[in-house]
C-alpha cells in the first residue's frame, strides 16, 4: 500500500518536471548534436560552440543584451530604491497614492501597450531609437519590479534604527547609508539580479523601443527561427539559459545565507545558557 | 537649582487636531534623575522627541544649558537617547553597536577601544562584545542599549520605557543597575515611563502628565503623600476620595456624609467644595474607640496587609490596610481614623 503511493508519488513528481523542463532539456541536448537536423542525433560535438563565436551578428547581438541588461538593471536598482524610499520615508505626501500607483502600473500593464506606448511617445519627440530608448524601455519595465523588492525590505527595516544613528551623531544620509543600507542590501541585490534577468530575455519591448544596429539577442534568435532552427541557435540559447540560471541561483544565495545566518543566530541562542539574568 | 540642565518653556505640540502637548513648562538639573510619568497617550513620548529633536514643538523653547535647541538636528544635539525597542543596529556586534556614536565624533582608535571596554564593564557585558545582537537575551540588550547612549558622554540621557520590555524579576535588578549608572556617570536622566511605581523608585523628581499638561511636578514623596491634584493621586498609588464640604470654623475639617473629618485645610476657602485624598495605609482600623465607623465588606490578604473594604455610608466605601497580625471578619463593625495631615485635601475638579 504505502510501496504504491510512494511510487505514485514519484511518477507525480516526474510527470511534472518533464512537463516543465523537458522541451529545455531537449533545446540543451540538441546544441551538441553533431547533425544539422534537429530530428536526427548525430553523435555530441561542440563544434556549433565553435560556429558561435564566427558567427558576428549573434556575437553582436549578445552584446547589445547584456550592455543593455547591466546598464538597465543599474539604473532601473537606483531608480527603485529612491521610489522606495519616497514610499516609506516621507510620510504621506499629497502625490503618494498617485505616484504608488504609477510605480506599479507596469506589473499589470500588458507589455504589448507598455511597448507601442514607448514606441509612439519616441517618434512625437523624435528620438532616433536605438541603444539608449532601448535601455530607456527596459528601465520602464523592471522599475517597478525593483521597486516592490526594495520597498518590502525597507518597509520591515525600523524607522527607529535610523532615528538612532542620528541620535548618535549620524547625519540623516549617512544613517541612512550605515543602518539602513545593510538591512535592505539583499533585497537590492535580488532587486538587480531580477532587473537584468528580465532585460536580457525580454523581446516585445525591445522589438518596439530598440532601433537598428542594437538588435538584441532575443530579437536575433527569434527572427532566425523564422528561417528555420539552426543548432546555433540552440547553443546560443543554452547559454542564455546558463546565465539567467546563474543569475536566479546567485539571488536564491543572497536570500537563503541571510535565512541561514538568522537561523544560525537562533539554534545559537538556544545553545547558550543565558547568564545574564 | 542655580541653571538648570534642561529648560523646557510653554512647549505646545499638535498632531493634526490631536493636542499632544500643552503649554509644557519644566526644568531638569543637572545630574538629576527625572521621570515623565503618565497615562498612554499623555504626551510624555512626544515631549521626549521634541527634546531629542525628532520633533520640534509647534511652540515654546527648549534650552540646553542656556543654548535653544530649535532647529538643531538630533545628531547635533547633545542628548542621547536610548529607544523603547533599544534600536540596536543587527549588522553589528555588541562592541561596533557602543562604538557607533564614537566613531560618529572622530575619536581615536585607542580611546574608543578604552570608552566601549568601560561600558561594557559597567554594563557587565564584558565577555559579550563580539556577539551578534541576535544572539542576545532581553536583558542583555537593554545593557548594550544603555551602553550605546552613554558612550558618547551625552549631558542628558533620554530612557524611553527602559524597563518595559523585562519581565518582573528583572525589571527590579535593572532599576537598582540605572540608579548606580546614573550616579555613577552623573549624567542626568529623564525617563519616561506610565509605571508609577519605577519613577518613585527611580527618580529624583517626577513631572506627573495628564492629556498634554503637566499636572504636578515634585519629589516621590512629595507627588505621593501631598498629590497636587485628583488625577495625581488617583494614577499614584491607591488612595481613598472623600468628597465633602469644607468647614474652616475653629478645628478645619470636611463635612461628609458620614460625618466631620479633621483635616488640613490648606489654601481653600470656608464652604468650599472639596476632595480628601487619604492612603489606605494611612487609616488605622480600631474595633471599637474614637473614628468614622463601618462595617468590613470584603478583605483581600495582601501579605504584609490585609486591605479592607469598609462601607461608611450606603454609598461610600472606603479601603483602608490593616497591619500583619489584625483580623477582621466580614461584617465586623470598625472604628477607621487617621491623623489631619494624613491626607491630601484638593479643590474639587469637575
Amino acid at each position: 500500500m504505502s510501496a504504491v503511493v510512494s511510487w505514485a508519488r514519484r511518477a507525480t513528481l516526474l510527470i511534472g518536471f518533464v512537463f516543465l523542463y523537458a522541451p529545455i532539456v531537449i533545446l540543451a541536448v540538441m546544441s551538441f548534436n553533431a547533425s544539422r537536423l534537429v530530428s536526427v542525433w548525430g553523435g555530441f560535438s561542440t563544434k556549433w560552440y565553435a560556429a558561435l563565436l564566427e558567427n558576428e551578428q549573434l556575437l553582436h547581438s549578445a552584446k547589445i543584451s547584456l550592455a543593455a541588461a547591466l546598464t538597465s538593471a543599474t539604473i532601473s536598482t537606483l531608480l527603485g530604491l529612491l521610489a522606495a524610499i519616497s514610499l516609506t520615508r516621507f510620510g504621506r505626501f499629497r502625490t503618494r497614492f498617485l505616484f504608488f500607483g504609477a510605480v506599479h502600473a507596469p506589473l499589470v500593464l500588458p507589455e504589448v501597450v507598455l511597448g507601442l506606448a514607448l514606441l509612439t511617445c519616441f517618434v512625437a519627440f523624435g528620438v532616433g531609437r536605438g541603444f539608449i530608448t532601448l535601455v530607456i524601455g527596459h528601465v520602464t519595465l523592471t522599475m517597478c519590479f525593483t521597486t516592490v523588492a526594495i520597498l518590502a525590505a525597507l518597509r520591515d527595516s525600523d524607522p527607529a534604527l535610523e532615528e538612532a544613528a542620528m541620535d548618535l551623531g549620524a547625519t540623516p544620509f549617512g544613517a541612512f547609508v550605515r543602518v539602513a543600507l545593510p538591512q535592505i542590501a539583499p533585497a537590492i541585490v535580488t532587486a538587480y539580479l531580477l532587473a537584468f534577468t528580465l532585460s536580457l530575455d525580454d523581446l516585445v519591448i525591445a522589438s518596439f523601443a530598440t532601433g537598428p544596429g542594437a538588435t538584441t539577442l532575443p530579437m536575433r534568435i527569434y527572427s532566425q527561427v523564422r528561417l528555420g532552427v539552426s543548432p546555433q541557435i540552440n547553443a546560443i540559447s543554452t547559454l542564455l539559459l546558463a546565465l539567467v540560471a546563474v543569475a536566479l541561483g546567485l539571488a536564491a544565495l543572497v536570500s537563503s545565507s541571510r535565512a541561514r545566518r538568522d537561523g544560525q543566530v537562533v539554534t545559537s541562542l538556544a545553545r547558550a545558557p543565558d547568564n545574564a539574568s | 537649582m542655580s541653571a538648570p540642565l534642561l529648560s523646557i518653556k510653554s512647549v505646545s505640540k499638535k498632531f493634526g487636531a490631536v493636542v499632544a502637548l500643552e503649554e509644557v513648562s519644566l526644568d531638569v538639573g543637572a545630574g538629576e534623575f527625572f521621570a515623565l510619568l503618565g497615562p498612554s497617550g499623555c504626551g510624555k513620548t512626544t515631549l521626549m522627541r521634541c527634546i531629542a529633536g525628532f520633533e520640534s514643538p509647534d511652540a515654546g523653547t527648549i534650552a540646553l544649558s542656556g543654548v535653544d535647541l530649535s532647529g538643531v538636528p538630533p545628531n547635533r544635539r547633545p542628548v542621547n537617547m536610548m529607544f523603547q525597542s533599544y534600536a540596536l543596529f543587527p549588522h553589528l556586534n555588541v562592541f561596533e553597536n557602543i562604538a557607533f556614536g564614537l566613531r560618529r565624533q572622530g575619536e581615536t582608535r585607542d580611546a574608543i577601544d578604552a570608552r566601549v571596554n568601560e561600558l561594557l564593564a559597567m554594563t557587565q557585558l564584558s565577555v559579550f562584545g563580539h556577539r551578534r545582537i541576535a544572539e542576545l537575551s532581553g536583558g542583555q540588550k537593554q545593557r548594550v542599549a544603555l551602553a550605546r547612549a552613554l558612550a558618547p558622554r551625552p549631558k542628558m540621557l533620554l530612557l524611553d520605557e527602559p524597563l518595559g520590555a523585562l519581565d518582573r524579576k528583572l525589571r527590579e535588578e535593572t532599576q537598582f543597575q540605572l540608579k548606580e549608572i546614573q550616579r555613577r556617570t552623573q549624567t542626568s536622566f529623564v525617563i519616561v515611563t506610565h509605571d508609577q511605581d519605577e519613577a518613585l523608585a527611580l527618580a529624583d523628581r517626577i513631572a506627573v502628565m495628564r492629556a498634554g499638561r503637566v499636572e504636578q511636578v515634585a519629589g516621590p514623596m512629595e507627588i505621593y503623600d501631598r498629590p497636587a491634584t485628583r488625577f495625581v493621586a488617583g494614577f499614584v498609588g491607591e488612595t481613598n476620595f472623600i468628597e465633602g464640604r469644607l468647614d474652616r470654623n475653629g478645628a478645619a475639617a470636611l463635612i461628609t456624609e458620614f460625618g466631620r473629618i479633621p483635616c488640613e485645610p490648606g489654601n481653600l476657602p470656608d464652604g468650599a467644595q472639596a476632595t480628601l485624598s487619604v492612603r489606605p495605609e494611612r487609616i488605622g482600623v480600631a474595633r471599637d474607640g474614637e473614628g468614622i465607623v463601618g462595617f468590613v465588606e470584603d478583605f483581600v490578604f495582601r501579605g504584609e496587609t490585609t486591605l479592607l473594604r469598609v462601607r461608611v455610608a450606603s454609598n461610600i466605601v472606603l479601603r483602608a490596610a490593616a497591619s500583619h497580625g489584625e483580623r477582621h471578619a466580614i461584617g465586623d463593625s470598625v472604628r477607621l481614623s487617621f491623623p489631619p495631615g494624613a491626607g491630601a485635601l484638593l479643590a474639587e475638579e469637575r
